[in-house]
């Protein structure tokens, strides 16, 4: 059946205040495993909201909204809360230590970079060695993780302890039509989650899964599956947008995503194959309220679709992201136009979910 | 040294990289105005401010030279999707650059930037997993590719953007602290010669251009012609991985540097005053080249007596260098006593054609 827009059907906004949830949570540090500080703010942030809020053995927080009327679709919304990061492994003495890193952090954005260490926020330095001590065979290969340390000073040598987890002192800024922060990726999905949660449409039962661990393997998002039994699950997450010109000037055919194309609607990725049904779904509800998208580009990487569609006998599964370049550094780039169009195409695809959807084969 | 330190904090949040020291000018000008009675601005950007002596005139002078400029990047294209490649201004590691926060300085106005390696397939396939190559590096505006086209230009100036972070243990993280920890140094010093007498005129020089040419440290010995002259300038600190036998100690003083650009007698005599102070300070050792403003000072008119004091500094050329402002706090010290007890038997005790009675 063809989707029309409902006349009355108004995109949730994203103003200032969605804006200052987002730094909020950008700025805030959740390495995978250690999301304590995100859940306190999500929980804050939709107390008195839901039906039913649980946090589960693994952390994940799992909030239920139901809708108006019976036996009603139940529709699952995965955003993870963890980030990459680094958890301290050694103490080399004097406030300095060494550092493994936690998710898909590329080694060589780490070096001159301040940092927060541990519960307290503890900042502190990755330094390098001086450019005027170094060899030009020496600057010709990486710095890797064996030559970095986080220095806190000798004074904060007891302030910091192996085990500990680090992430980047990097502040949340806007830029231009863009936005700018360390944690993009996911916090960009959570506060889209929690946006939605405030606006959720009467027509499903809605399951607001806020996970941890999807940098590390998509762990929180497995039990998180299983408990909340959906018939239909939408991961809200971030994807790469490898869309720099090439140095030849040839065409970049490999870009994944594009800044300013809208939300990514994912085909295929290396966790899992979206339900076709959904994406078909998804497509339709852009063309009807004129809502741009993009379809990502099938390829490797993974996002808590990839273990949901797995639980229990199968859940239908896709995931809608927000293209951001420098995914897994310091600071990645989102154009803020994307991010609104990905909250609206998930409210309007959102109101036109019916038992209907999935009763055709897959 | 409290004013001194919001100073140093206040001076490592703005640009001034070399040849275009004017931001940091304008920040040291206020400051050492209420310290010194005459003030200028040289012909290639550098400052030069007097602190009269007491004593009879015509007097000796003793510039205490501490270059202002800073390290960076320039725009040198802007591609089709609006991001900028880069050059840089002074000494770079590009392997510290990726995913540096930076401010690319255009005429309408400051732009935040973010510096960014490409992703791998971006690259040829020979670069794409190794060290970062500055003619990689882009930096990325936020802005959509006609805005940023429209807004930047080639030769626009791109400075980090680092805000300052302090430390337990009186420590400052920031960019620039080489070598605006030691225009603190110097301003601190003219702070306590406020309350001193001191007979020789003081200039206080913030030079322009280090970390390039040398040349604001060349011009301005030409222009004030002093009778002696100190350079203040950075020094590695010992850190990770930096070799121990080129590094000092931080919260240990000031080093004093020995090699072809001290003036031997002069730097004794600073050493001992040190002694006699009880002020920590560690000498240090250059064979050739101190690698600082001494290089051509020492050599500009007919030769000026020069010495060069250090001021350990971990990480240096990155965006998160480390000072200990204890170490400023001593060497400020130091400066000023050296500087109140000058006196008319000063230049014969350092004459080197005498040989030493002791």
């Amino acid at each position: 059946m063809a989707i029309r827009k409902k006349p009355n059907w108004k995109a949730p906004r994203i103003g200032a205040a969605e804006l200052a949830l987002l730094e909020t949570l950008s700025n805030a540090s959740g390495v995978s495993g250690n999301e304590a500080a995100i859940r306190r703010i999500v929980q804050e942030e939709i107390n008195g909201l839901a039906d039913d809020v649980v946090v589960d053995a693994v952390g994940n927080l799992l909030v239920t909204k139901k809708g108006r009327g019976q036996n009603l679709p139940r529709v699952m919304l995965a955003a993870h809360m963890d980030e990459v990061g680094f958890m301290i492994t050694g103490d080399d003495g004097d406030g300095i230590f060494r550092i493994e890193t936690v998710g898909g952090v590329d080694e060589r954005t780490l070096a001159g970079k301040p940092v927060w260490v541990g519960e307290k926020r503890q900042p502190g330095v990755i330094g390098a060695k001086p450019v005027h001590l170094t060899t030009a065979s020496e600057r010709s290969s990486a710095l890797t993780l064996d030559a970095l340390r986080i220095d806190l000073g000798p004074a904060s040598a007891k302030k910091a302890r192996v085990g500990d987890w680090a992430t980047f002192a990097t502040e949340f800024t806007r830029v231009g039509p863009s936005l700018r922060g360390k944690a993009l990726d996911d916090r960009l999905g959570v506060t889209t989650l929690i946006t939605l949660l405030k606006h959720a449409p009467a027509n499903i039962d809605l399951l607001a899964a806020f996970t941890v661990q999807e940098e590390i393997g998509l762990r929180g998002a497995r039990v998180a599956g299983y408990a909340m039994k959906p018939d239909i699950a939408i991961a809200l997450d971030c994807t790469p947008a490898m869309d720099l010109p090439r140095w030849d000037g040839s065409e970049n055919t490999q870009y994944r995503s594009k800044l300013d194309g809208g939300p990514a609607i994912y085909v295929a990725d290396g966790s899992t194959l979206a339900d076709p049904r959904l994406v078909t779904h998804l497509q339709a509800v852009g063309d009807a309220y004129g809502i741009p998208y993009q379809l990502r580009q099938p390829g490797s990487g993974g996002t808590d679709a990839g273990a949901i569609h797995k639980t229990r006998d199968g859940v239908p599964s896709i995931s809608v992201s927000v293209p951001a370049r420098y995914l897994h550094t310091p600071a990645a780039i989102a154009r803020l136009d994307d991010w609104k169009n990905s909250l609206a195409l998930l409210h309007a695809a959102l109101t036109h979910i019916d038992r209907d959807l999935l009763k055709g084969a897959r | 040294m409290l004013e001194t330190k919001d100073l140093l904090k206040q001076m490592i949040q703005v640009s001034g990289l070399s040849g275009h020291e004017a931001p940091i000018r304008e920040v040291i000008e206020p400051a050492w105005k209420p310290l010194t009675d005459e003030m200028h601005t040289s012909r290639l950007g550098s400052l030069h401010a007097r602190k009269h002596g007491s004593g009879p005139a015509p007097r000796p002078s003793i510039a205490i030279v501490t270059h202002m400029d800073a390290i960076g990047l320039i725009v040198k294209q802007i591609d089709s999707e609006g991001l900028l490649h880069v050059d840089q201004i002074g000494g770079l590691d590009p392997r510290v650059l990726p995913s540096q926060m930076v401010m690319v300085h255009t005429q309408g106005g400051d732009l935040p930037g973010l510096l960014v390696m490409p992703p791998a397939h971006c690259l040829p396939e020979e670069d794409a997993s190794g060290a970062p190559q500055l003619k990689h590096l882009r930096v990325d505006t936020g802005l959509r590719p006609t805005a940023a086209r429209r807004q930047v230009r080639v030769g626009d100036l791109i400075s980090f953007a680092s805000k300052p972070v302090e430390l337990d243990g009186d420590l400052l993280a920031g960019h620039s602290l080489d070598n605006r920890a030691s225009v603190a140094v110097l301003t601190e010093a003219l702070r306590l010669l406020g309350r001193r007498k001191h007979a020789w005129d003081v200039w206080a020089v913030a030079t322009a251009q280090e970390e390039e040419t040398l040349f604001g440290a060349t011009t301005s010995g030409y222009a004030l012609r002093p009778t002696l002259a100190v350079v203040i300038d950075v020094t590695f600190a010992k850190s990770p991985s930096a070799p121990a036998h080129r590094t000092y100690d931080q919260n240990k003083g000031p080093t004093l540097d020995w090699g072809p650009n001290t003036h031997p007698k002069f730097h004794r005599e600073m050493e001992k005053l040190a002694k006699r102070l009880e002020i920590p300070v560690q000498e240090a050792v250059y064979s050739k080249s101190s690698g600082t403003d001494a290089i051509l000072l020492q050599v500009t008119v007919e030769g000026i007596p020069t010495v060069v004091v250090g001021i350990p500094l971990r990480y240096m050329h990155t965006p998160v260098e480390v000072v200990n402002t204890k170490d400023i706090e001593r060497a400020s010290r130091l400066l000023a006593e050296f500087v109140s007890a000058l006196d008319e038997t000063f230049m014969d005790k350092i004459r080197l054609d005498k040989t030493d009675e002791n």
